[in-house]
């Protein structure tokens, strides 16, 4: 056994986490700034976040992961990390040249109270950021909230650069939250068949999804430009996919800009996805294209196909908030159950919208935020499921329990294809679907005795 | 299959290559590069000085991490019953969480808690109260569900900064509990330049907390630790499995598939036997000052380079019946490595590799490329000292500088009731009159061609330069440098975690290495980089259907 000294009975622990479900807020800033055309994200601590965060994206994505770091020393600690992030600036623009440094803070230059924004004037002032460069912060402490939050805070700075001409651009924005680069792929195929024009960011596709062709390109052809962020200012709207991930970006443009916004949920299964095309239809006041009606109704077709092998299944999930709320709705909106839902990430609303979600499930539903991995496996061990859905550390759970695991979330370290193939939208939801299926029955498969073995399911 | 898709920039000429890939710098930063790029002179039987184990420069994209990594990650990452938690924001945790492919056995009914991830998962009301309490709360729960026989406690950057006292919390907690120790490492990431601070922290508080704990006699004969090796993709199982061969005892492995007990032992064997200098010789230096333990330079990587510490260890016990068994081993072994030789070698003959990690990794893997006919033609260390790459001899020259000097030194002293002289002095005149080396270590530059290029500290901007004028066949890094290299059209081999391979070392190693290079080097998909109508893409005349 993998985890075998996870005992089945649960203590309350106030003070030990036991197998996150989170990281810390740095990596979604990088995250996020990588969905940036030609944008370098800088962390500003010591070397180990900067490495610790380029691998575990890498891992995830298979791909390059560029990013520097102001390489912390105890001096540096000590006397503040002004002199660090000041030459970090002016070493980045010499050698690598990008059109903006996107820089996000540590719990070691947080703790020590440095302040990215008075640095960034002070680089200004000393003529250390190029004529037509840019630089953009965000205050991410890992102590507070979680990766998710780290992610939101940066998009929220992209926000910054907004440039109101006055003049409207006609344009929706779109914040998709933290999906894969397929998912932004994906969101803007969708908008493009209905036909409105979208500033999306950020956008990772082309990023964290590139070719191998025989070229290094240090910025991929990817990403939403410095340009375009400065124009979210003049856009008709702004379409937030996820309240965790994308929400306080989408205010700030309402309140600083008068940009409207809409939050909604991140387009994952049958209803999400309906609101979302319908939200876009009436803010483009359009009509909603045969094509995508198409979609979704072959969605409904195999819902209703194979409705037999997904009635009443338990599932435990975990993951990000936005990602399982929606998650959680499509699996009840086809009749699963899932009964042991955690996110790492903190937040009352959370567990309050999972409640309201599976409100009339046959089962009672354990929901948690700020949880962890080492209580939903003893939430499983106490009643099993049927079906696992989380990230790839859920592996262990699974072979642990002998239960299928359906890979999805951050991070995936041990399969592929999340990088190419998306979840979002009805195409992602058959994907979602297909995967599901395939799980319980090729668990079926195995488990059948040769009379009760099978041809066609 | 050759690499079609670059093109030489220049001519091979080192100082041409190290002047371009310093050309770009601001003029400081290339100052200070330029003492980290040396033009290998190692056949004049001198070495020219490289600058190492100096800071990197700030805002440049580094290989390196962070005094953490190297406690939490590196050394104690592989002790299977040691409960390791983290006190700190919950990311430093999660990422040390099962990414170092650390392989142990614990059986099926054994103590294992390398697959769990503890942590304190600090809040902002920690930062500003202090987070001792937390602390104590956390081993006490951590104590309550496993029982462990250890508890360690790992500082994260504002854990330093805040001043919780974790030694203390740590003293505490275990004279409350009696029966299990718990200790603490000050490992905060902003110690030190690179992992390499870590090491030196980690390995200092096993010294002075676990070590000499077990004064019991181990059974078996021939006993040995092995220092330095940490079983990545299961090296340490095939080195293990030659130790018992040859009816060598290993009592324990710093720290790969080790035990807390492991380490309590380690002062009852009779000889160390160092892997990886860079991570642990100063160990190797208290075992012997503290209890009579020689210590001799091994390396398990590549298959002579096994034989040769086979034989030396053998050489040091100096008895006939293992001499004997030594040589059997290494004959019934060799040849399966010879006939994988045979097979590979027409397809790796002359080709070139470039080797960027680690602190002794990309020293110990050049064995295994000679092996095979490859030559390396740029190599460098990620977090190695002066001494790696010039041999031990630099010691006493190696300059304190402000960040090593906060790094721990421990003041060793005889340990009178359990310091035994393994040998008499004239037993070790006698070895040493012989040619046997003790504590010795040339390092890496003697060993590498002249005019190669020796690099440390190397960073994104310059691997890229590098590949691109140098055109290797093969390039050897970590996960970082994986795919910017690979966008390259250049094979590139992970030798941090091996990718998902291994074992490397010792002769079955060996031959799996040979095999997996001659897989990368070769493979179709390097031709695949241009489509058809990439290659030629100007049409003379249009096509017609009609």
């Amino acid at each position: 056994m993998l985890l075998r000294h996870t005992p089945k009975e649960i203590t309350e622990r106030s003070a030990l986490m036991i197998n996150p479900a989170k990281t810390c807020q740095p990596i979604g800033a990088m995250y996020a700034s990588l969905g940036i055309h030609g944008c370098l994200p800088h962390s500003h601590g010591s070397q180990g976040c900067c490495a610790y965060h380029r691998s575990a994206l890498t891992r995830h994505y298979k791909e390059p992961v560029s990013a520097s770091t102001s390489s912390f020393t105890e001096g540096s600690s000590v006397f503040g990390g002004q002199a660090n992030m000041l030459q970090a600036i002016e070493n980045i623009f010499a050698v690598y040249n990008p059109e903006i440094i996107a820089c996000h803070t540590t719990c070691l230059s947080e703790t020590i109270g440095d302040d990215l924004k008075q640095i960034r004037k002070k680089a200004i002032t000393e003529g250390k950021i190029p004529e037509g460069k840019f630089m953009i912060s965000a205050s991410t402490p890992s102590y507070v909230g979680s990766h998710v939050t780290g992610f939101s805070n940066m998009v929220k700075s992209m926000v910054g650069l907004a440039e109101p001409t006055g003049k409207k651009n006609g344009k929706v924005n779109i914040i998709p939250g933290w999906v894969e680069p397929a998912d932004m792929e994906e969101i803007r195929r969708i908008t493009n068949m209905i036909g409105v024009k979208t500033i999306m960011f950020p956008d990772t596709s082309g990023v964290l999804n590139g070719p191998l062709s025989g070229e290094f390109k240090m910025y991929p052809d990817g990403g939403v430009t410095v340009a375009e962020l400065q124009s979210t200012g003049d856009s008709i709207g702004t379409l937030a996919l996820g309240e965790w991930c994308s929400a306080d970006a989408a205010r700030e443009l309402d309140v600083k800009h008068k940009v409207p916004c809409q939050i909604l949920d991140m387009p994952f299964g049958l209803k999400a996805t309906d609101r979302f095309i319908d939200a876009l239809r009436i803010i483009a006041g359009v009509t909603v294209p045969d094509e995508l009606s198409m979609e979704r109704g072959q969605l409904v077709d195999m819902i209703s196909d194979m409705h037999q092998y997904v009635y009443h299944k338990k599932v435990a999930l975990v993951g990000d908030p936005d990602q399982v709320i929606a998650m959680t709705e499509f699996l009840v909106s086809i009749d699963m159950c899932p009964i042991h839902i955690v996110t790492g990430t903190p937040g009352k609303a959370f567990e309050r919208r999972i409640k309201e979600i599976t409100k009339d499930m046959p089962f009672p539903c354990n929901v948690r935020a700020k949880g962890d991995m080492f209580l939903l496996h003893q939430w499983i061990k106490n009643d099993p499921v049927d079906l696992l859905i989380g990230n790839t550390y859920c592996k262990y759970i699974s072979r642990d329990e002998d239960i299928p695991l359906v890979r999805w979330g951050f991070p995936i370290l041990d399969r592929q294809g999340h990088q190419y193939f998306p979840t979002v939208g009805y195409k992602g939801a058959l994907r979602l679907l297909e995967k599901i299926l395939g799980v319980i029955q090729d668990r079926k498969d195995r488990d059948d005795t040769e009379s009760k073995f099978e041809l066609v399911l | 299959m050759a690499i079609s898709t670059l093109k030489k920039i220049v001519p091979d000429d080192p100082a041409h290559i190290k002047a371009e890939l310093l050309a770009k710098y601001p003029s400081k930063v290339a100052r200070k590069r330029s003492k980290q790029i040396m033009i290998n002179e190692a056949m004049e039987n001198t070495t020219p000085e490289i600058s190492a184990n100096v800071r990197t420069t700030p805002g440049i994209i580094t290989m390196r991490g962070c005094s953490y990594a190297g406690c939490k990650g590196v050394i104690m990452g592989p002790t299977r019953d040691v409960v390791n938690l983290v006190h700190g924001p919950i990311g430093c945790s999660f990422y040390a969480w099962l990414t170092r492919r650390n392989q142990t056995n614990a059986g099926t009914d054994g103590v294992n808690y390398m697959n769990y991830c503890f942590s304190t998962d600090m809040q902002d009301s920690d930062i500003i109260f202090g987070g001792e309490k937390k602390l104590e709360a956390a081993i006490q729960e951590a104590y309550d569900l496993f029982h462990p026989r250890s508890i360690a406690i790992f500082a994260t950057c504002p854990v330093g900064l805040i001043g919780d006292d974790i030694h203390t919390v740590a003293k505490r907690m275990k004279e409350k509990f009696g029966d299990c120790n718990v200790f603490a490492f000050s490992c905060e990431g902003y110690k030190g330049v690179s992992q390499s601070a870590g090491h030196h922290i980690a390995n200092n508080q096993i010294f002075r907390h676990i070590v000499g704990e077990n004064d019991e006699v181990k059974p078996g004969k021939y006993k040995i630790n092995l220092l330095g090796e940490y079983n990545i993709g299961g090296d340490g199982f095939e080195i293990d499995r030659i130790f018992k061969k040859c009816g060598i005892t290993n009592i324990s492995t710093f720290s790969g598939n080790s035990t807390y007990d492991q380490f309590a032992s380690c002062h009852t064997a009779d000889l160390n036997a160092v892997m990886c200098h860079r991570s642990i010789n100063y160990v190797a230096d208290m075992l012997e000052t503290k209890y009579g333990i020689p210590w001799v330079k091994v390396n398990f990587i590549g298959a002579e380079a096994t034989a040769k510490s086979l034989r030396k260890i053998a050489a040091y016990f100096g008895e006939k019946e293992l001499i004997d068994q030594v040589e059997a081993v290494i004959a019934e072994e060799m040849p399966d490595v010879e006939k994988a030789i045979a097979d590979v070698k027409p397809r790796t003959q002359g080709k070139t590799a470039m080797m960027f990690l680690g602190g002794s990794r990309a020293h110990h893997y050049q064995e295994l490329f000679k092996e095979m006919g490859m030559r390396i033609i740029a190599a460098g260390y990620e977090f190695a000292h002066r001494d790696d790459y010039e041999g031990r001899k630099v010691i006493p020259d190696l300059k304190v500088d402000a960040d090593s000097r906060n790094i721990e030194e421990i003041e060793v002293f005889r340990d009178e009731a359990k310091f035994k002289a393994r040998k008499t002095p004239e037993e070790m005149k006698a070895l040493e009159d012989s040619g046997y080396k003790f504590k010795e270590y040339d390092g890496m530059a003697p060993d590498m061609e002249k005019d190669t290029l020796i690099i440390d500290d190397l960073n994104q901007y310059e691997a890229e330069k590098l590949v691109e004028m140098m055109k290797p066949d093969l390039f050897c890094g970590g996960i970082k440098e994986k795919y910017s290299i690979q966008k390259l059209g250049v094979p590139m081999k992970q030798l941090h975690s091996y990718d998902s391979g291994g074992p490397y070392a010792g002769f079955k190693g060996a031959i799996n290495f040979y095999y997996e290079i001659d897989r990368l080097v070769n493979s179709r998909v390097w031709s695949y980089m241009k489509a058809p109508w990439q290659d030629n893409p100007q049409l003379s005349a249009t096509y017609g259907w009609e």
